[in-house]
């Protein structure tokens, strides 16, 4: 079985290791970024492009290239926003870091905000998270006093200081745009993009660095070992370590640290998460976030890839299917935020994509018409489906409804909240035929446990 | 308003952490929520004053984030996971058991004024799930049983507090 490898979880959840400052700096805490301060900061934003770190937000955009796209001539203030949104269902990673280990996101900000300038850096945190954000306003109030955070950190002239920013309870505002505007005290309606790209035209106007909580940690431990060395972790254009959060059906749901592209999907769910639970077998997967396609488990992938310098063929069962970005994305869905979701042979497709539908009609902010109207009518569709009102002809219309909203939006929700919908269709669509047959006699739903 | 000092005091302190007074207008209504139970017409009022702005500016805010109520709740708040993960494990099985423990209804105060229940979207717990955020503490696991075990729990506080 491989072996995890904690980088960023090294100490969540082990016996002893607590959230305050002294603990961290027992163990090492601080010393990178004291060491740091004393390069150039071009040199520190080299070191992240050499490594190859990818955004752990869902995207997976290279942080390097990020970095280097903001505009510095402008001559306005430079912001570093942390999104610690963590609002992509079937994710669960930043909370542990935010609640066991905040001085390690807190260190992560400070090198970033050197090597870039940032004149003030802010944590947007999910308003359903408020011990949480008192566990970050204490580290950082440790922080200050310890001047690793505040005016002239560690005996420099650069000064920054950090604050925490409660959400209240909307998705959206894990969209970067959308939490931007948040924080200007506003409804968290996402941007056009272009023009407002947040390295040129981000908060309060000015040029500023979105990353996720997972990402700001690798910065640190880059700093620490150096671009190159980190570059060598993982797989190459998939580099370092991420954070698999596997929850639903299976034996051992949690979180597990693993190199990037070193384990498959097959070895994540069989032998770290002890395969499907008694009596069951595996039915479906969701990769990435509850936004990424769904993979069915009896397909079969087929294609060339790129192998080091080669094209290489690869022939995959959905087991064989590497845990990397590229992998996820050239078999049709993506790694996104890390959340696994697993399904077994109890469930009924129709009722999941229900719980999953309603979840985006809720979220929507509704500045766009086909995906306000959408996420609406696709939630109408597969409730009604559920609640007895099936009919053979609900896929087909689920999917022209899901068809009308990617490509037509503002922001990524778009396709987020039309991806589960097109996918549940194209891999489960006899089930979707069948429904209305299938619960005619029953009284209930399919299921025992109710999605909807 | 009757604003405790201390909530007066992280209002004038929140203020100064940005460079333009509107960004304060989420933290102010947390602060707001959390003293008075809920925000009603005067504190959307007061908040919009405090930050130069138009009432409709702070009602707006209210309207569209969630976790901001203009009525007030239970005593204690129990916010049950709908998101997928939670109902693979049996969350919506988890709420029916809370409403029926207070003989209530989502969305309601219960009849002895004790809680009130509310499905919310996934609580970045999925891990543990079904998972329940009841005031500012999350629970895992809650099963039914766990979820009966809560509600007793819950009623013994009360009953210990009046
Ligand atoms: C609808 C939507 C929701 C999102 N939610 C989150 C979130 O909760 N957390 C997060 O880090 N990124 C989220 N993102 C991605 C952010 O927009 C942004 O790309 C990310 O924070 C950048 O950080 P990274 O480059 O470090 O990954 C979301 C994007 C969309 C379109
Ligand atoms: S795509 Fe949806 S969530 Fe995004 S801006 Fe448009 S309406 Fe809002
Ligand atoms: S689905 Fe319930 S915590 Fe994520």
């Amino acid at each position: 079985m491989p072996e995890q490898r904690r980088i960023i979880f090294k100490h969540i959840d082990s016996p002893g290791y607590t959230n305050d400052i002294a603990c961290y700096q027992q163990n090492g805490g601080y010393e990178t970024l004291k060491a740091a301060v004393l390069r150039k900061p071009e040199e520190l934003i080299e070191e992240v492009k050499k490594s190859g770190l990818r955004g752990r937000g869902g995207a997976g955009f290279s942080c390097g290239l990020k970095w280097s796209l903001l505009d510095r001539k402008s001559g306005k203030p430079i912001y570093l926003i942390v999104n610690a949104d963590e609002s992509e269902p079937g994710t669960f990673k930043d909370r542990y870091i935010l609640h066991q280990d905040p001085h390690q996101l807190i260190e992560g900000m400070m090198i970033t905000c050197f090597a870039n300038n940032v004149k003030q850096a802010y944590i947007y945190i999910r308003g359903e998270f408020p011990e949480g954000a008192r566990i970050l306003e204490k580290a950082l109030a440790e922080a200050r006093k310890a001047n690793f955070v505040g005016s002239n950190i560690v005996g420099t002239t650069y000064s920054c200081d950090i604050f925490v920013h409660r959400g209240a309870g909307a998705y959206i505002c894990g969209e970067e745009t959308g939490l931007i505007e948040s924080i200007e005290g506003k409804r968290p309606y996402p941007r056009i993009k272009p023009p407002f790209f947040p390295a040129v035209l981000g908060l309060y106007q000015c040029p500023t660095i979105v990353n996720n909580v997972e990402t700001l940690c690798h910065v640190k431990h880059i700093a620490a070992m150096g671009g190159e060395a980190y570059s060598k972790i993982g797989t190459p254009g998939n580099t370092g370590t991420r954070i698999l959060c596997v929850s639903g059906h299976v034996k051992r749901p949690g979180y597990y640290e693993f190199e990037v592209g070193k384990l498959t999907l097959g070895e994540l769910l069989n032998d770290v998460c002890g395969g499907p639970l008694p009596g069951r077998t595996f039915k479906a997967v969701i990769p990435g976030g509850s936004s990424a396609k769904i993979l069915r488990f009896g397909e079969r992938f087929k294609g060339k890839r790129k192998v080091g310098a080669e094209m290489q063929d690869y022939d995959w069962g959905l087991d064989d299917v590497p845990m990397d970005f590229d992998s996820l994305a050239m078999i049709g869905s993506m790694a996104g935020s890390g959340g696994v979701i697993v399904m077994d042979d109890s469930v009924s497709m129709v009722e999941a994509l229900a719980n999953i539908n309603a979840f985006y009609a809720h979220e929507s902010c509704g500045q766009c018409t086909p995906c306000r109207e959408g996420s609406l009518w696709m939630k109408r569709i597969t409730n009604r489906m559920v609640l007895g009102g099936a009919r053979p002809e609900d896929g087909a219309l689920l999917k022209n409804v899901a068809d009308q909203i990617a490509g037509r939006t503002i922001c990524a929700f778009g396709e987020a909240c039309s991806w589960p919908t097109q996918s549940f269709v194209l891999k489960f669509g006899e089930e979707f035929k069948t429904y209305a047959e299938r619960t005619k006699d029953s009284s209930a739903t399919l299921a025992t446990t109710p999605l909807v | 308003m009757n604003l405790s000092d201390t909530t007066v005091k992280q209002i004038d302190e929140v203020i100064t952490h940005y460079p333009v007074k509107r960004s304060a207008a989420l933290p102010l209504l947390h602060l707001v929520q959390e003293d008075q139970g809920y925000i009603s017409q005067d504190a959307i009022a007061w908040i919009a004053t405090k930050l130069e702005l138009q009432p409709i500016n702070v009602y707006e805010l209210v309207t569209f984030y969630p976790m901001f109520r203009q009525k007030p709740i239970g005593k204690r708040h129990i916010k049950v996971c709908r998101t997928l993960s939670c109902a693979l494990m049996g969350g919506y099985k988890t709420c029916s058991e809370f409403e029926t423990q207070f003989n209530t209804k989502k969305g309601e105060i219960s009849p002895g004024g004790e809680v009130t229940i509310e499905f919310v979207e996934c609580l970045a717990s999925c891990g543990t799930a079904p998972v329940v955020l009841i005031d500012d503490t999350l629970h895992q696991h809650v099963d039914c049983a766990k979820a009966r075990a809560l509600s007793d729990q819950i009623k013994a506080e009360l009953k210990a507090k009046a």
